[in-house]
């Protein structure tokens, strides 16, 4: 939904395609077969043709949509709201009762979608009665427009053909003088009033199109995946994620919205001392996992510590800081980098293949935000392969996963009437007070290995 | 020449039509299929467990913090506020200098509100602690578009911010400088939403707009690198998957869809003839299983991602839903609405 009324090619945007489809409903509500039985509703002492009870309508909403009664009510709601049905008793208040009360369906030229763009439809209408009376006495000019409006505001043809038929129809009842004279009346007005031709659609400049050309034949090239592959993929990873969300499972101790306890986010804080099981548990699903986690990327590098290769991830988190920071401060970041991991003879020289570390070098002497992308990549794809499945193999590892703890379920209140304190936190912004004073960026928890947070 | 222009759509069309069948060649399976094996999920419930009441008109946008428990919340009248959700209380008010803030986004470090809307401008204020400091007067003007601010969001950090139109295009922003680090081009029309891919790379993200068409983007070239044209009309919102390896995007159309970006298409229609009114906002709970959406009818549907049913539907708003989102550690979401209130769902 957008404030703009007119698309990018200068006509009338269909405006809420909700209302189309309630029409769509409200027309098969009339329907004489399937649709809602209309019979004469008693007003106190006048007798009301093609009328409906509340509880009419709600009954073949829940059977025709396979819905509750709650839903069906609040459906049946919206179609008095906006005006398609309205009640006979009270009709200043537009409210869906479930009971024997009286409702009328709406005539069609007072559908709101007929509210704009009013002339265009009325035209349409004129020439659809045209058309029904005599076949084909549409003049050429009148072919035409009536073509392009059936494309154009083709949403609402079925209002028009239904407008075009209850006009004729309550034109046949009157004297045949007033007939043609109402006629001749109409037939002037629209030779005067005739909406202009609209422009062609689509004005695209040949570039425009040049450009979606030029996507389609790269989309065409593209590798594709089978969908049996892909799909397989969401019913493994939502199985394996299932424990971990909490709205799907619950969480242990318990949920804090729903009991009012924090335990289960201070057990899951970032500088508790011992993690839960299924905290630890997450970081064995993927490498993204474990780096996420302050405290596994913590573990992980107490790990690489031991095997000497933590200058490894020390460079992928300088790398992240580049990518990510401020643009002004980049060639100084760079340089650090390059002091510290890639020069010959570093302190913390990291191994990058020789073309990696060439192509590296050569950007380095223009530096930008992602001139270390390479380096970073192949850094990451090592430690993803090579490092992080032997850190889950380890003793330092399964010992955390062993000791890791699994919360009790918190007790119910022996009150449950009376609710818990709802204790208030420190705010993040107080945090990094300190940290702003030292002039350091701040990052945030996912992929930050410089400045401290939360 | 209108025959060069003629022949050129010839082309397209031709072309799209091989695109389409190019992506039909692989799909050997529908999603509901796949998921037969999976349990069905039992009866649903979740109640409103938190109304945050303050805002003086509708609420347009919300994000979460960090922390899990605080929100930033944006409304027509020009005010964002900063409410610790989990107690209730406002803890920062900002008055814009416009109408209709459409868009608002918490910093990644807590520490910072992104907003902004008709001004058509994206500005980002520090939160400050100090009660009689004024947040307005440390404001930093970030993004310029020539049309309505339509969605933002921090990248991975306080430095950068993305930014939807209603210009038709998407832009990234230098916070401190305010300067234009990349543009996106490609949407016919206004761009309503957008969502930053969660993928190992961080390169990527997804935007939807007034033309049907949902876009993914390289962040370092300003290529779109895939599109969609699936939906039958304007896209108010887009999520990814939380694997990244798929988006979903909620519709005025009443249909909320997925799509695979490695099978290259749609893979699921989340739709029902009682659902008559368009999706305005949509989010995945934690194991991506569910998806909720907030609708235009005043109700929030929550389906099964996987067997595309409807699990459950949450009467409550009094109003139109315009925002929805799951809290960082999917513990609950929270839902803001034209009846001026934002509520938390658990």
């Amino acid at each position: 939904m957008t404030i703009n009324t007119l698309s990018q090619d200068g006509v009338q945007r269909q405006q809420m395609p909700c209302l189309t489809k309630m029409e769509r409903m409200i027309i098969s509500m009339q329907d004489p077969d399937m649709g809602i039985k209309l019979r004469n509703q008693r007003l106190l002492i006048t007798v009301i043709p093609h009328a409906m009870t509340g509880l009419d309508i709600v009954e073949w909403l829940i059977k025709k949509c396979s819905i509750s009664d709650e839903e069906a009510l609040h459906v049946g709601q919206l179609f008095v709201k906006y005006g398609y049905i309205y009640p006979l008793k009270e009709p200043r208040n537009l409210i869906l009762k479930a009971d024997d009360s009286s409702y009328r369906f709406q005539t069609p030229y007072y559908w709101m979608s007929t509210r704009w763009p009013a002339s265009e439809l009325d035209y349409a209408i004129y020439l659809a009665k045209k058309n029904i009376r005599k076949q084909g006495e549409l003049i050429e000019y009148e072919k035409e427009c009536y073509n392009a409006l059936h494309k154009r505001i083709n949403h609402t043809w079925d209002f028009v053909v239904m407008q075009a038929r209850e006009q004729l129809r309550a034109s046949k009842q009157r004297r045949k003088g007033d007939r043609i004279v109402l006629e001749c009346q109409e037939q002037a007005y629209w030779l005067v009033n005739r909406p202009p031709v609209s422009p062609e659609h689509y004005k695209l400049t040949t570039l425009t199109k040049n450009t979606i050309i030029e996507h389609n034949r790269i989309s065409l090239a593209r590798n594709r995946v089978k969908s049996s592959i892909c799909l397989e993929s969401y019913v493994k990873y939502c199985e394996q994620y299932q424990p971990h969300d909490p709205i799907m499972q619950g969480c242990l101790p318990s949920n804090p919205w729903i009991t009012d306890d924090i335990m289960f986010w201070n057990m899951n804080s970032e500088t508790v001392a011992l993690p839960t099981k299924l905290r630890v548990e997450r970081w064995s699903f993927s490498f993204m996992e474990l780096l996420n986690d302050q405290m596994g990327r913590k573990e992980f590098l107490t790990y690489l510590e031991k095997e000497f290769s933590a200058e490894n991830l020390c460079f992928w988190q300088a790398c992240e800081d580049v990518r990510h920071g401020e643009t002004a401060k980049i060639p100084e970041k760079v340089d650090e980098v390059y002091k510290q991991f890639l020069a010959p003879g570093a302190s913390r020289w990291v191994n990058i293949d020789s073309k990696t570390m060439e192509k590296t070098l050569e950007g380095l002497k223009r530096p930008h935000r992602f001139v270390l992308d390479d380096a970073q990549m192949h850094i990451y794809f090592l430690m993803k392969k090579d490092s992080y499945p032997r850190y889950l193999k380890s003793e330092l590892y399964k010992n955390l996963l062993a000791r890791a703890i699994v919360p009790q379920e918190t007790k119910k209140s022996v009150f449950p009437f009376m609710r818990r304190q709802r204790h208030s936190s420190p705010s993040p912004a107080l945090a990094t007070q300190t940290a702003e004073d030292d002039g350091k960026a701040k990052y945030s928890n996912s992929n930050s290995g410089t400045a401290s947070r939360l | 020449s209108s025959d060069t222009l003629a022949t050129l759509k010839t082309e397209s069309e031709t072309l799209k039509t091989k695109l389409e069948e190019e992506r039909a060649k692989l799909h050997d399976v529908e999603l509901h299929q796949v998921a037969e094996k999976t349990e069905a999920l039992g009866q649903f419930v979740m109640k409103t467990r938190r109304t945050l009441k303050g805002h003086g008109n509708k609420v347009l946008c919300l994000d979460w913090c960090k922390d899990k428990r605080r929100i930033v919340s944006s409304s027509q009248d020009g005010k964002v506020i900063v409410w610790d959700a989990f107690t209730t209380n406002k803890e920062h008010a900002v008055t814009m200098p416009c109408t209709w803030v459409m868009a608002c986004a918490y910093a990644p470090s807590g520490c910072a509100v992104a907003c902004g809307g008709l001004d058509n401008k994206c500005s980002v204020y520090p939160l400050s602690l100090d009660k009689n400091e004024n947040l307005a007067a440390k404001k930093k003007s970030v993004a310029m578009h020539t049309n309505y601010l339509s969605a933002c969001c921090f990248t991975n950090s306080d430095m950068q911010i993305l930014t939807s139109s209603g210009d038709g295009t998407c832009a990234l922003w230098d916070v401190e400088s305010g300067q234009m680090l990349q543009s996106f081009h490609g949407h016919a029309a206004d761009v309503l939403c957008l969502d930053l891919a969660p993928s190992e790379t961080g390169n990527t993200f997804v935007s939807g707009g007034c033309d049907k068409k949902s876009c993914v983007w390289d962040m370092r070239t300003g290529q779109c690198v895939q599109s969609f044209e699936t939906h039958e009309s304007d896209i108010n919102s887009v999520r990814y998957y939380p694997s990244g390896d798929a988006f979903a995007s909620g519709s005025d159309d009443a249909t909320c869809r997925l799509y695979d970006l490695r099978a290259d298409r749609e893979v699921a229609i989340y739709s029902k003839e009682s659902i008559i009114f368009g999706a305005s906002s949509v989010d995945f709970s934690l194991s991506g299983r569910l998806l909720f959406g907030g609708y235009n009818d005043y109700t929030i549907n929550v389906w099964d991602v996987l067997k595309g049913t409807r699990v459950s539907i949450l009467f409550g708003h009094e109003n139109r839903v315009s925002t929805l989102r799951v809290s960082p550690d999917g513990t609950a979401f929270c839902s803001g609405s034209w009846d001026h209130t934002l509520r938390i769902w658990a």
